[in-house]
């Protein structure tokens, strides 16, 4: 599927601006971002439910735009389901291929008592249904209402729904928003296997980056209508291309620290001088940030206090600790600079590291990531890099 | 220190000392609605049947218990089996045109995207005027000669005929008016009906492959309009049963009773004829009908119609 240039307007605000994207046959693509920056919205016009303003939707090849919804050959799983509540879960799964397979004759009631092809066609329709149901492990419910569903379950139907016909692209549009917590994890494997099994193309929308990291083999992260970065969930983490998706993604936030570029291949950042070669202008700000949990703390010790170690960490000060038990979060107060840390210890040392403790902070340089005043990514050796280059499908 | 479980006997004093509060309270609540139930509906209804069994006239001073007696009379009557008759055909043109009519109006006022406020107050409005008024309104408009619909009638070259005094045709010019009368309320109950459908319904819908406007209808609109039709379906037989004041008004349920309906009967023999007994007879007769479709709807809405 390839979408160029999307561009969606309702009135006066731009929804969508410039979307493009490559996504390849088969892939698991997870669409993030923060609530309101138009997922739901790219997702529907994929979909045909909306029209778009600007820009088109291929796929296999064939521009989709002009094409109603259900000529796309595409599945949607909505976010509230939209089961049809007066139909049973047999007949709301088997309603995409009565649609399609029965002529409009067959389909008038009473028809298929009397009309034996129609008969034949619904005997095959029982087995899809059936197979669908088996795969998905609501067998037992089928004869029931939606409204005698759990929430789980209903997720279940919809996403039967969606897979009964075999479209060719799945759109997902945050399916598991309704469930708690120990479910929504127990689903997410259950569809990152249906992906593997079935091998369609998934676009699946999200605002839970744990979501987006564990089930997909590329995430799109978007903000304010354009995707800012298309890359597989690994590099959108470690290797962010913008300080806005560095700091949606990953959990606590990425610290951050503002520095200034110094000629000779360094930044300032509150006093130290770090080796980090920008390729800017001196004196243009940057940001500097550093994801918790590399970044590494050490009692200030009387033998650590020694001038040696200044100017290679910054000092700082624990004003407020946070142990969940397989972490310890640590928030520092860096002297000098209006800003505070978060670094990531081992639970272990919560007796060495008091509220009110004076500590020092690394910043390991191979860590490092920068971004210039806009918000993009700027390397170390002064490479500068595109924004949000979609990788080859 | 307290114990912390309190023994069993203390615990069964507490919970009878919570119901009896309850009840109480639940008697508080309910009372002043039963007791004004009781008074104005319970109680006028035991003795319309009551007297339905008496040869009571209006204003004698002695009655008599006669049984059943004004029940065979009833039936036996030439006069109230054509009332009877006259009702259930009245009723049975009144509901599906005004329910369909309604459906139609509404399902196309909310498909458009325009004066959407200017169509729902016109169809509304003889919903809010004064039926008497209109009846003398429709009266003019329906005059053989100088009414406005046989004139439009004529320049189109038909000669209209004289819709109220004609004996095969003023029942259902009555009907026509009742239709008239109930589309506008129908259509607003349509209409807060197709609100209340989500529009993501649709959406699956069109995912799924349904294409075209009928069949949207037959997988989405129609189902979930269901409780509401149904609604709309026996208050309408239920107000077509009560038609009164087109017949008083307009044809007095002539000509030669040919519109003669049930509640027309009703006033004529209990306050006309002074024959209370009678007419409470025939009152009953009409409550059946009513409590009839009021326990089809219960019924159904208990079973079949319910999403929630
Ligand atoms: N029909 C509409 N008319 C006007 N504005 C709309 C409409 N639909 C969406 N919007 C606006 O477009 C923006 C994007 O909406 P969208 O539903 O795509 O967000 P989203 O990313 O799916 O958010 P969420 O995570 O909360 O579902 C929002 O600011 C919303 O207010
Ligand atoms: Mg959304």
């Amino acid at each position: 599927m390839v979408i160029r240039g999307l561009v969606k307007n309702f009135g006066d605000t731009r929804v969508l601006n410039g979307v493009d994207l490559d996504i390849g046959a088969g892939e698991f693509i997870t669409v993030l971002g923060p609530s309101g920056c138009g997922k739901t919205t790219l997702m529907r016009i994929i979909a045909g439910l909306e029209r778009q303003d600007a820009g088109s939707v291929e796929i296999d090849g064939r521009p989709v735009d002009a094409l109603r919804p259900n000529e796309r050959d595409i599945a949607m799983v909505f976010q509230s389901y939209a089961l049809y509540p007066h139909l049973t879960v047999f007949d709301n799964i088997a309603l995409p291929l009565r649609m399609r397979r029965l002529s409009w004759r067959q389909r008038l009631p009473g028809m298929r008592r009397i009309d034996r092809s129609a008969q034949a066609i619904e005997r095959g329709i029982a087995a899809k249904v059936r197979e669908v149901a088996g795969l998905l492990q609501i067998e037992p419910l089928l004869a029931r209402k939606p409204a005698q569903l759990s929430g789980g379950q209903k997720q279940r139907v919809a996403v039967g729904r969606a897979m009964v016909r075999e479209p060719r692209v799945f759109l997902m549009d945050e399916p598991l928003s309704n469930l708690d917590a120990e479910l929504r994890v127990h689903m997410r494997a259950e569809i990152a296997q249906l992906h593997r099994r079935i091998g369609v193309t998934f676009i699946y929308v999200t605002h839970d980056q744990a979501e987006a990291m564990t089930m997909s083999d590329r995430v799109v992260v978007m903000m304010g209508g354009r995707p800012l970065q298309f890359a597989p969930p690994g590099d959108v983490y470690a290797d962010p291309e913008d300080l806005q998706v560095a700091r949606f993604v990953g959990s606590p936030r990425i610290n951050t620290l503002p520095g200034t570029v110094h000629a000779g291949g360094s930044i300032e950042v509150g006093g130290l001088a770090v080796p980090f070669d920008t390729g800017l202008a001196p004196g243009a700000q940057v940001t500097v940030s550093l994801r918790p949990a590399d970044t590494k703390i050490a009692l200030q010790t009387p033998d650590t206090a020694g001038a040696d170690r200044a100017g290679r960490e910054l000092a700082a000060t624990i004003v407020h600790r946070e142990n969940l038990g397989s972490d310890l979060f640590l928030h520092c107060r860096v002297e000098g600079i209006d800003a505070t840390l978060v670094a990531r210890e081992d639970p272990g040392k919560v007796g060495l590291l008091p509220v009110g403790a004076e500590i020092r902070i690394g910043l390991p340089v191979e860590h490092l990531l920068a971004f210039d005043a806009s918000g993009r990514r700027v390397r170390p050796g002064g490479r500068m890099t595109s924004l949000a280059q979609p990788a080859a499908a | 220190m307290t114990p912390l479980v309190k023994p069993a006997q203390d615990l069964h004093h507490a919970y009878r000392r919570r119901d009896l509060r309850e009840a109480l309270a639940a008697l508080a609540l309910a009372g002043p609605a039963s007791a004004l139930i009781f008074v104005f509906l319970i109680a006028p209804l035991v003795c319309i049947a009551l007297l339905s069994l008496t040869d009571y006239q209006l204003g004698a001073k002695a009655l008599r218990f006669v049984g059943l007696h004004n029940y065979s009379e009833m039936f036996a009557d030439r006069v109230f089996r054509r009332s009877l008759e006259n009702t259930l055909i009245y009723v049975s043109v009144v509901v599906p045109l005004s329910v369909g009519l309604g459906l139609g109006a509404a399902l196309l006022i909310e498909a458009g995207e325009s004066l959407r406020a200017f169509y729902r107050t016109v169809y509304f409005l003889p919903v809010m005027a004064t039926l008497i008024a209109m009846a003398i309104v429709w009266e003019f408009a329906l005059h053989p000669k100088l009414g406005l619909v046989n004139l439009a009638l004529k320049s189109v070259g038909i000669a209209g005929p004289d819709w109220l005094h004609d004996r095969h045709i003023v029942l259902y010019t009555l009907a026509g008016i009742g239709v008239w009368q109930s589309v506008g309320f129908n259509m607003v109950l349509f209409m807060a009906g197709l609100q209340a459908i989500p529009r993501d319904l649709y959406e699956a819908a069109a995912v799924d492959g349904v294409s075209n406007a009928w069949d949207r209808f037959r997988t989405v609109t129609w189902p979930m309009l269901g409780p509401v039709s149904l609604f709309v379906i026996v208050i309408t037989a239920i107000r077509s049963f009560q038609v009164f004041d087109t017949v008083q008004v307009m044809t007095k349920g002539g000509p030669n009773r040919a519109s003669e309906v049930l509640l027309y009967t009703m006033y004529s023999e209990g306050f006309e004829f002074f024959r209370t007994g009678y007419a409470a007879a025939v009152t009953m007769v009409f409550l059946a009908f009513v409590l009839a479709l009021a326990a089809l709807k219960t019924w159904f809405l208990d079973r079949r119609v319910h999403y929630a």
